[in-house]
């Protein structure tokens, strides 16, 4: 990066840091380039990587009419901003979402629900199999609702409960490690690449 | 105002300043906390050592400069690791801004190991679909990558000859930061096509692909900063996560002292109301 480019990244990185102490005209200026800039830079590169490589070689230039069907089909998407002819869209739309969904049943259903099922029914020779199973069946036991959770059955959905909670705090302790990854990101360039502190 | 009020209406931007310092002071005086290796690094870093020489292993960027700090070590780290073991590694992106940040972190790796762009390691760019792009990789990748993010033709490419499908490659590594990313990966390079498939996350994410791992679907994970800092430590290098566990530690052992301080207090106040109430 250029000493122009780090300068400009550091400014910018304090513009934002800025909002900690409270809103100011320097954080919303670097808000809004941000959202400026990645627009303008969505567009182009959608433009330059997808468009033209992956539609107007191949239909125009090379030939593969084909893909006159997406072509039409994207047109028929861009209509939405039109709101008299919006309706339109939902075909596309209904396209993508029944490819999607075609694909990803049979797949989904065999990565995320039958091998998952199949390894929680493992033998209790560990305490890990053990836990896994136990927490399973008293956390599916708490989402059935169609029983009042009392006696032997409350007990155990409360013990889905438990489980539930430590998921959660598990989960919220590799957000704050997610988070402070990037603050230190952030001061590492500030501290190494714009200050010159770290070498 | 008694001490614990005061306590409970502290200006937060104390706590913003106290942050700041615990991440600042370890970049600047390191202390070189120990780093211990999990197993499922550990596993992957296995994965990769048992793959002969000459061994094709693709990789997939599947993040962005917002996840930079987390993602890129470990991407950093593999690459460096795969090159030193004389594998060839190809690179593909199902995030636009994964195709410059891969290739910034196949180019460092290869000018450490000598090693060259079109023989040794190649970048074939972003491809828009996701999933989809996974399932036509599996049966054609010539069709699905026709050059790489150059522009160059796969065929002028030495590295591509005998590239087909994804049957060509004995490993796939992918680094993701979220959709499309590990999922798509083991729901059709795993599932569908029976390739081994490992992979670095950010933190956020990785609780959610731990199941892939003890299933055996995943044959190693990455999760965070943490866990390129133990691949690093694998490779017996101080790379850039490395650099910032002391100041992650230090982070972490401060916010759950400001989690058990910041409970205490509330206990102690609500205990006082209740006495007064009584």
């Amino acid at each position: 990066m250029t000493t122009l480019g780090v300068w400009i990244a550091a400014l910018l990185t304090l513009f934002i840091l800025s909002f900690l102490y409270k809103d100011n005209p320097f954080y919303k200026f670097a808000e809004h380039l941000f959202v400026g800039v990645s627009a303008g830079y969505g567009v182009a590169f959608t433009y330059h990587n997808i468009l033209i490589p992956n539609l107007y070689v191949p239909l125009f230039k090379q030939g593969d009419y084909t893909l006159i069907i997406p072509l039409i089909l994207g047109i028929m998407m861009v209509l939405r901003l039109f709101p008299k002819v919006g309706w339109v869209s939902r075909w596309p739309l209904a396209f993508v979402v029944g490819v999607t969904a075609g694909i990803s049943l049979i797949t989904y259903l065999q990565s995320n629900a039958l091998v998952q099922i199949r390894e929680t029914l493992r033998p209790f020779n560990t305490f890990g199999n053990v836990v896994i199973a136990v927490g399973v069946l008293t956390g599916l036991t708490y989402f059935f609702f169609s029983k009042e959770h009392k006696g032997v059955f409350g007990k155990t959905a409360k013990v889905g409960i438990w489980f539930l909670m430590i998921t959660f705090g598990a989960s919220f302790g590799y957000t704050v490690m997610a988070r402070i990854s990037l603050l230190i990101g952030r001061m590492h360039f500030l501290l190494s690449d714009w200050l010159g502190l770290i070498k | 105002m008694s001490v614990i009020e005061k306590l409970r209406n502290i200006d937060r931007r104390f706590i913003f300043v106290a942050i700041a310092l615990t991440v600042i002071v370890p970049l600047l005086r390191p202390i070189g906390f120990p780093i211990a290796v999990s197993p499922s690094v550990q596993r992957l870093y296995d994965a990769i050592e048992q793959l002969p020489p000459g061994s094709k292993v693709l990789m997939s960027f599947d993040y962005d400069p917002s996840t930079m700090p987390e993602v890129y070590p470990m991407n950093l780290a593999i690459a460096q690791h795969c090159f030193s073991r004389n594998l060839k590694v190809v690179g593909i992106a199902l995030w636009p801004m994964g195709v410059s940040l891969g290739q910034q972190a196949l180019e460092t790796a290869a000018e450490e190991c000598g090693k060259l762009y079109g023989t040794d390691y190649v970048n074939l760019g972003y491809k828009t679909g996701g999933m989809v792009v996974i399932l036509a990789m599996g049966r054609d990748l010539r069709e699905t990558f026709p050059e790489d993010f150059r522009g160059t033709p796969i065929e002028q490419l030495p590295i591509m000859e005998g590239v087909r499908n994804l049957n060509s490659f004995k490993l796939v590594v992918d680094f993701s930061a979220g959709d499309p990313g590990v999922a798509a990966w083991v729901m059709i390079a795993q599932a569908r096509y029976h390739k081994k498939v490992g992979a670095g996350c950010t933190a956020v994410s990785a609780p959610a692909f731990y199941p892939y791992l003890n299933t055996g679907q995943l044959v190693g994970l990455l999760g965070g900063m943490k866990g390129a800092a133990e691949y690093e430590k694998l490779l017996q290098s101080q790379g850039p996560a490395t650099a910032g566990m002391d100041a992650q530690s230090i982070a972490h052992a401060v916010i759950i002292f400001f989690i058990l301080f910041g409970n205490l207090v509330m206990l102690i106040t609500k205990r006082k109301t209740e006495r007064r109430s009584l």
